[in-house]
């Protein structure tokens, strides 16, 4: 955390998020998390150099199902929710122009 | 009505026990009562009435066939970011408008082997992301108690629908308060359990190493009835816990008596800008605890100032990660693009609600090149300190007594233009979240506006037997959780 939090730049960081936004929602947002991110200095008191970080409460492993099959979502129900669909696949905009 | 939707999971269970009502009864009963309030309220986004009234049909075959679970045929509400085979599930945000969940939660599943009725779905804050369930974007819920107040959140719907008579109990999901605060602020029983004690999969999830999936209820003993259906462990979960579920519910006698027990008073925890009518109830309920025979210490929580900064790096950053996979492409809403990057910018421009896009920016935000190690990590570092403080207080005693929220139900609109000042409010219930306890939040008195004031009852990891003995035995000797709001 920097010792003076120099603003956070929403436009960017939008981008980052993939989330378009409108001007006015810049500089609302830009106020209002500067606003938080103000607060969150607060840490800065703590001297944590020796403190283990905790990502889970509990102890967290990888857990393996065995390798065998089994059942998988219905197909078609699966398709039913894809916004854009053809040929049991979902449809995207081009990626590549030919 | 025959009023069978005022009763509890345990007096209706009696009485389905004893043939005097069936499912069917009971489910048209809280069906006349949504019709009745549910316009003024305003707690449910979905109701299949015929799909309820099937299931219970079911329940009664299942019941004359000899079966005599607790919950069979007692109709639950969902909170709606919880996966029920063919059932919408939008967790009220436009980006999932037309989504249709092709598979059941694993609390879902549970809840049909358990016999119990699902209602309805639920509204809450967009995405579990908020404290008033005013961040909905697909519906309006009041607190039953004043209707121009909010019933708190995110699981707003959850509590309202239980406070109005509008379903025996209801399933919620706790990520920094979202169970216990709305259970206050609606004057109903709500349980936050262990991280790990339930199963999140199928739980939309908002930050994957707080969120909770538990019950609000009208009683502690329902909750502890609840909490036996669905907690247990998941394969499909690997943060679930391998542990036998205890027999919450039949573990709560008529002995009233906490003797020999020490409950922990932490000074951090009547804050600045208290509210004192909550600081008196709170008080009273203490003094009420000691009356019954438990030894009051005092304990230090000193970290717990810090929760609010942490909660907010910590939960938005696991937030921008989850909510990645809304994006238009395989469900809910899209807005078309003339590449894939348009498309993404565009759907979720428009279907997120200004609070989801403030989070999820803000998680981006500490998580990105040059500011993980000071923001995430330094966050993950004070998270260990806030547990090591629950660690030492639970040296001293059982449990920790204290407040669920520094004032009493808001009204709507008072806090919508200031996040922070939002935020600040899930200064008494992060804590919990962040170490991964337990703990519940019960009626223990009323402001002088006459809305419900909550206590709540913190437990070291999975011991919810001890905060459900002492929620019980407070409950049982008061009269707050008799009341009920007029509507």
């Amino acid at each position: 955390m920097s010792e003076e939090n120099n603003g956070i730049d929403v436009g960017y960081v939008a981008k980052l998020a993939c989330i378009d936004l409108t001007e006015e929602e810049k500089e609302l947002f830009h106020g209002q998390l500067d606003q938080v991110l103000h607060y969150v200095e607060q840490l800065n008191e703590l001297d944590v150099s020796d403190v283990e970080p905790t990502a889970h409460a509990i102890p967290v492993f990888n857990v393996f199902r065995k390798d065998e099959v089994g059942t998988s979502l219905n197909h078609q129900e699966v398709i039913a929710n894809f916004p854009s669909a053809a040929d049991g696949h979902v449809r995207v905009p081009k990626i590549i122009d030919q | 009505m025959a009023d069978l939707h005022k009763l509890t999971i345990s007096e209706l269970s009696e009485k389905l026990a004893a043939g005097d009502c069936t499912s069917v009864d009971i489910v048209n009963d809280v069906l006349a009562s949504i019709e009745a309030n549910d316009g003024s309220v305003g707690a449910y986004l979905t109701l299949n009435a015929e799909d309820a009234l099937a299931q219970a049909e079911a329940a009664d075959e299942r019941r004359a066939a000899g079966e005599k679970l607790p919950m069979l045929g007692i109709p639950v509400a969902i909170k709606d970011l919880l996966n029920v085979k063919g059932q919408p599930c939008t967790c009220s945000s436009k980006i999932l408008e037309g989504y249709t969940a092709p598979y059941d939660a694993t609390v879902i599943a549970k809840l049909r082997e358990a016999g119990a009725i699902l209602l309805g779905r639920v509204n809450m804050d967009e995405f579990a992301m908020g404290s008033s369930t005013e961040n909905a974007a697909l519906g309006k819920t009041s607190n039953p108690w004043n209707l121009d107040h909010v019933p708190g959140g995110s699981s707003g719907g959850s509590a309202a629908c239980v406070a109005a008579d509008e379903a025996i109990a209801s399933l919620g999901s706790d990520t920094g308060g979202s169970i216990r605060q709305p259970a206050a602020f609606c004057g109903c029983v709500g349980v936050k359990p262990t991280y790990g004690r339930v199963s999140r999969f199928g739980l939309t999830a908002f930050a994957s190493s707080l969120d909770q999936i538990g019950p609000i209820t009208k009683t502690v003993k329902d909750s502890a009835i609840l909490m036996e259906a669905i907690c247990g462990h998941d394969p499909m979960d690997s943060s679930s816990i391998e542990m036998d579920v205890p027999a919450f519910g039949e573990k709560l006698t008529a002995d009233t008596s906490l003797a020999g027990m020490k409950l922990g008073l932490p000074k951090e925890y009547f804050v600045e800008g208290m509210d004192p009518e909550v600081e008196q109830s709170v008080r009273d309920a203490v003094e009420h605890c000691r009356n019954l025979g438990a030894e009051i210490v005092d304990v230090s929580l000193p970290n717990a100032k810090y929760a609010i900064a942490v909660y907010y790096i910590i939960a938005t950053a696991e937030a921008s990660a989850n909510l990645a996979r809304f994006d238009g492409i395989r469900y809910g809403r899209r807005i078309d693009g003339k590449d894939p990057a348009d498309l993404y910018g565009k759907t979720r421009s428009a279907g997120f609600g200004p609070e989801v896009k403030r989070r999820i920016i803000l998680g981006t935000y500490v998580l990105s090149s040059g500011y993980y190690d000071a923001y995430y990590k330094k966050a993950q570092k004070v998270r260990t300190l806030i547990r090591n403080d629950f660690t030492e207080a639970f040296k001293q005693c059982d449990a920790i007594l204290a407040p669920v929220t520094p004032t009493p139900a808001y009204k709507k609109g008072d806090k919508t233009d200031d996040p922070l000042k939002m935020y600040l409010d899930d200064i008494l219930t992060t804590p919990i979240n962040l170490a991964g306890n337990c703990a519940l939040s019960l009626p223990c008195g009323f402001a002088s506006n006459g809305l419900p004031i909550g206590l709540q009852i913190i437990g070291d990891a999975f011991q919810e037997d001890t905060i459900l003995k002492v929620g019980h035995a407070y409950e049982q000797t008061t009269e707050w959780h008799t009341r009920k709001p007029e509507l």
